[in-house]
């Protein structure tokens, strides 16, 4: 009997020690690579590179999101707020659902699908053919060739993204008000420009960088660990998407808890 | 030149490295041989400090290589890998020229590009092949990339890691004689992973067997073949009766 307790113990204690082991290398990982990205040399062709791989080729994915999102958003609440005679603060909550949770967070999901992917393929792939080998014996330290450009790279553009993102998802909302629900157009663009304040945009923008920066984190992370082979590597993509999907979502409540408890 | 003494590796309980003491001389042409699996891809990985060995030692030039400081250390290095591990994302001269275009090494743009032609030339690709991308190129001709880029900064000591593998018998030759042509023209240092037992004999001034986590022979190529050890006798004939078993 005791040895069935201690065995269901040690069932759970096992996996939950490798995971504070994982985090505590991951964290300890992000730590090097962020400590990378300040100090020289900084390899300014390779984050124009992937500043243009993350940010401006995302602009498509995040604009269609934010668009559809906006629209389907204000819908949403005149529907909702007509049940209560509230259908009036349309503009207002479009404006503020997108710009506080829904430009950021359904921009970072997008980002995370798109860039984390492909940032965990294309290390995964380097280390799997002995590129990243090939980089240290060539005197170039790949945390700083490879990850601290990506990094600093998706840190700073997926901000951009996520102002891009909200203004779509606005208009989104904006079209769909106007063509489906009957609003005047200046009244419309009026509600929205006087209730929306700074820090409703600002926290946004904050949100995007932190998403950004655990995107490339995730992308490089699982790369730079991808296993032998297609089989690894597809594997490394896969726990890129998944585990900046997850963090994306967790890092906004808490980030959410921070701006806005009461 | 460079030396190891008792040096160790193991991955988890795999013990790939077991006490290799080895010595190879400044412009020595050393080759390692060995099965698949005996651990000279780790050896050659741990001199280069890509993988910290768990004990020994390993001295270049007398001084421990884990002591030195790295981008000196790495900078009298070259290194042609299996699967010559150019950079997709880069021209063939971006690959030759990686080195000059960075670092302590930096050359202006237009000098690295021709000194990326020159060594793409020393190696038999015409100036054409430089703008293109690796994926372009057959086995052969990627191979011959590697080997200009392992060459580019005219290093001192020169890695090769099983240069012959998956090119046909005719290219084979070319990189041995190529490999051979330029170790000595350079006055390298060459140490040389393969199977391929016409690249030992084309490449090597010394050759050491690798079995078991250990030097097993070592001597002069042209003591290989008179050699009484039954390892060598069975890996260099090729035969499945033996000391070495044939599943591993």
């Amino acid at each position: 009997m005791t040895d069935l307790v201690a065995g269901a113990l040690a069932g759970i204690g096992r996996p939950v020690l490798d995971l504070l082991a994982l985090i505590g290398r991951v964290t300890l990982w992000a730590a090097s690579a962020i400590s990378h990205m300040l100090r020289p040399p900084f390899y300014w062709r390779e984050f124009g590179q992937a500043v243009m791989q993350i940010g401006w080729y995302s602009l498509p994915v995040v604009g269609m999101t934010a668009i559809f999102t906006g629209g389907a958003l204000a819908l949403q609440i005149y529907a909702g707020g007509n049940r209560f005679g509230a259908e009036a603060v349309v503009p207002q909550i479009v404006a503020i659902g997108m710009a506080r949770e829904l430009g950021p967070v359904l921009g970072g999901l997008m980002v995370a699908a798109r860039v984390a992917s492909s940032i965990a393929a294309e290390i995964g792939t380097m280390k799997v053919t002995e590129q990243i080998d090939a980089l240290t014996t060539l005197s170039t330290d790949p945390m700083k060739y490879l990850v601290a450009p990506r990094l600093l790279a998706a840190t700073l553009t997926v901000p951009v993204l996520v102002a891009v993102g909200d203004s779509i998802g606005i208009m989104g909302g904006w079209l769909v008000g106007i063509t489906r629900l009957d609003f005047n157009s200046a009244t419309y663009l009026k509600n929205t420009a006087d209730f929306l304040e700074v820090w409703d945009v600002g926290s946004g923008l904050v949100k995007g960088a932190v998403f950004g920066f655990i995107v490339a984190l995730m992308g490089c992370w699982h790369g730079m660990n991808s296993g032998r082979g297609a089989q690894g590597v597809g594997a490394a993509t896969k726990a890129a998407v998944v585990s900046a999907s997850v963090l994306i979502l967790a890092a906004n409540y808490l980030l959410t808890e921070v701006f806005f408890s009461a | 030149m460079i030396e190891l003494t008792g040096v160790h590796k193991a991955f988890g309980a795999n013990r790939v490295l077991n006490g290799v003491d080895l010595r190879i001389g400044r412009g020595e042409s050393m080759v390692i041989i060995g099965g698949s699996g005996t651990g000279k891809s780790v050896l050659l990985k741990c001199i280069l400090g890509l993988i910290t060995p768990d004990s020994g030692t390993i001295l270049l030039d007398g001084h421990d290589v884990a002591q030195a400081e790295r981008d000196a250390f790495l900078a009298r290095f070259g290194m042609l890998f299996q699967g010559s591990a150019l950079f997709d994302s880069m021209t063939v001269w971006e690959n030759v020229a990686f080195r000059l275009l960075r670092g302590s090494l930096k050359r202006p743009k237009p000098e690295a590009k021709e000194i990326a032609i020159e060594k793409l030339r020393r190696v038999g690709l015409g100036p054409q092949v430089a703008d293109l991308f690796p994926a372009e190129l057959s086995g052969g001709m990627q191979k011959r990339v590697g080997l200009a880029r392992a060459i580019a900064a005219n290093p001192e000591i020169i890695f090769f890691d099983e240069p012959t593998t998956g090119l046909d018998p005719i290219m084979s030759g070319v990189i041995n004689d190529l490999i051979r042509e330029i170790v000595s023209e350079m006055g390298a240092t060459a140490m040389t992973i393969t199977h391929d037992m016409t690249s030992v004999r084309a490449i090597a001034d010394h050759v050491a067997m690798l079995h078991g986590g250990i030097v097993r022979w070592t001597g002069p190529v042209s003591e290989m073949d008179a050699t009484s050890d039954p390892y060598v006798q069975q890996f260099i004939h090729g035969r499945a009766e033996g000391p070495i078993p044939s599943v591993r």
